[in-house]
């Protein structure tokens, strides 16, 4: 048990909760019931007033902070701000991690069984949008009796489903904090997701998603789609200074003629291997999708201001400099909407050269600012029954 | 305190909107909250500030103020203050008529540069003014549309704005007698209350 780094959660472990609820779907179909994996880092509080919803982005999960054995090497993929005296400290908060369903980390989604059909639910499983997670998590919430999330927290796709909380239940959120996220995407962001989809459903070990009865996988696809992805996850600088155009293998003398690899083509390869049997196809289309339907403000005419005055917690929003995919523009146009809406909020453009990325990486100046406002949604929670 | 911080606080109401443009590290929003219970927002540029007010619980948006401030509908604060960085903005007529626009009043606070040592030192050395509140040289400083307090008011009158309160900050008892004499020779700081009515 000593031997995790100082900082660390340490040992955690999944927990799996099943739900009988049928669920309505935004899209009109019904799920009769369902199961959510979770995490949970830190102490609930006796009034159930100091809890934490982290959201995952696209190929996130439930695991996001300590280690799942002694020997686990890799710990959860938000380590570097969860943890005892980091920004979201688990010292004060009980952090909530849930697997959203339509994932493939052990929550209902394609690769879990169908009761109608006894099968994988593979592409049968319904096209979700962000509300659905957030009712899922509501109905998680409802059940650890949280009343009141001091705060509800996440990156990308994650920030998204922050601020579909303050809107859709706003008393029951004090803080919400967006980071790197958008109102809604772009017709650029929406083509590299689609670009993303078509390689996976070129794969002819695709089946029209029901791979998993012909009992194999879209290796292929889902790498490409991967390398696709993390391509505009980096910036052009961040992949410059790290890869340049150094040779992995071969070289340009005049006369040979062996085979050349950029270090880049190297590491992308790697990238999109690893992914592609460690995700789902299915969940990749799925969380895409839900990514490219989101739009903050379609239910409130199109307008951004009306959507947020519904909201009742405070906001921080966070961007990075070199980030294209969710650019600083897209937090500012959620920064202004909320400024127009007078809501509470705090914003800052972290220097960084990772682009998207960045939210998951370490940064002096992002924990900084990150920190501070924890602490502030520390200092905010009510204690002994004072609401 | 810095020294025109009490009088800034005389001019504002209770319970106030607030919006502090360069806010710096959140001094004054702190202190507007924790004595008039305003709700404030601060605009600043500089992410170590940022940090530092967000560290006192200060609502902050990064934002440069060059950049204009369209973000803002017309009369949605009460107060809208901008301390001792009118004279760092590219445009600082035009952003005195966006205070005035975004904010039912609003407070400015600048250096006067019609202060007899600002004088005395161009008379004397003919060369610019460097002092403790203004330390920068000629080449590197940001303060690059510097006004006295006649210049100020001379402006206040072409654009019809209306001058609710004024107060002359100067650093000694002594100084603050001959500034109600001389005002454009003796004060320091300068410190305006207006609104467009």
């Amino acid at each position: 048990m000593e031997s995790f780094p100082q900082g660390s959660v340490g040992l955690v472990q999944p927990q799996t909760q099943q739900f009988d609820t049928p669920l309505a779907l935004a899209n009109g179909r019904t799920l009769h019931n369902y199961q959510l994996v979770y995490e949970t880092y830190g102490t609930l509080n006796e009034d159930c007033s100091n809890a934490v919803l982290v959201c995952h982005a696209l190929s996130g999960d439930h695991h996001a902070a300590g280690f799942h054995s002694e020997t686990d090497k890799r710990p959860g993929w938000w380590d570097n701000y969860i943890g005892p005296g980091k920004a979201i400290d688990t010292n004060k908060f009980f952090v909530v991690s849930p697997n959203n369903i339509g994932g493939c980390s052990g929550s209902t989604g394609p690769l879990t069984t169908n009761p109608e059909t006894g099968k994988p639910w593979g592409s049968d499983f319904p096209t979700l949008r962000v509300r659905d997670w957030v009712e899922t998590q509501k109905a998680l919430a409802d059940l650890l009796n949280i009343k009141q999330w001091a705060a509800i927290v996440g990156g990308s796709l994650g920030g998204m489903q922050a601020m579909r909380w303050a809107l859709e239940y706003p008393d029951r959120v004090r803080h919400c904090v967006a980071i790197a996220s958008a109102l809604k995407l772009t017709a650029q962001n929406i083509a590299f997701n689609e670009t993303a989809r078509q390689a996976i459903m070129a794969d002819p070990s695709f089946f029209d998603g029901q791979y998993l009865e012909k009992n194999t996988i879209p290796r292929d696809g889902l790498a490409v789609a991967r390398m696709i992805g993390h391509i505009t996850y980096l910036s052009g600088d961040g992949m410059g200074q790290k890869f340049g155009r150094d040779l992995r293998s071969g070289s340009f003398q005049l006369g040979t003629d062996d085979p050349l690899e950029f270090e880049i083509e190297s590491y992308l390869r790697y990238q999109g291997s690893k992914f592609s049997t460690a995700f789902d196809a299915n969940t990749y289309i799925l969380m895409t999708r839900a990514l490219d339907y989101f739009d903050l403000a379609r239910e409130y005419d199109h307008d951004a201001v009306k959507a947020f005055s519904h909201a009742q917690c405070k906001f921080l929003i966070l961007s990075f400099t070199t980030d294209w995919r969710f650019s600083p523009v897209r937090s500012q146009e959620i920064v202004q909407a909320l400024l127009h809406a007078k809501k509470s909020v705090s914003y800052a453009e972290i220097e960084s050269t990772y682009g998207h990325d960045a939210f998951l990486i370490p940064n002096e100046r992002y924990n900084q600012a990150f920190t501070a406002y924890m602490k502030n949604v520390a200092a905010d929670i009510p204690q002994g029954g004072r609401q | 305190m810095r020294i025109d911080l009490d009088v800034i606080l005389s001019y504002v109401a209770e319970n106030s909107h607030v919006l502090d443009l360069g806010c710096g590290d959140g001094t004054l929003l702190a202190l507007l909250r924790d004595k008039k219970n305003i709700q404030g927002i601060g605009l600043e540029y500089d992410q170590e500030k940022i940090v530092e007010c967000i560290e006192k619980n200060i609502a902050v948006v990064q934002h440069n103020l060059n950049n204009g401030l369209s973000e803002f509908d017309d009369n949605s604060y009460d107060v809208v203050i901008m301390t001792l960085a009118l004279q760092a903005m590219q445009r600082p007529d035009q952003v005195l008529d966006e205070m005035l626009r975004i904010g039912k009043e609003c407070i400015v606070t600048f250096p006067n540069f019609g202060h007899w040592k600002a004088r005395w030192h161009l008379a004397l050395y003919g060369r610019m003014p460097v002092s403790d509140l203004l330390p920068y040289q000629w080449y590197d400083t940001p303060n690059i549309h510097f006004c006295t307090v006649r210049d100020f008011e001379n402006l206040c009158w072409q654009k019809n704005i209306t001058i609710v309160h004024r107060d002359m900050v100067a650093a000694n008892s002594i100084s603050e007698g001959l500034c109600k004499l001389h005002p454009n020779l003796f004060s320091e700081t300068a410190v305006y209350h207006l609104t467009r009515n």
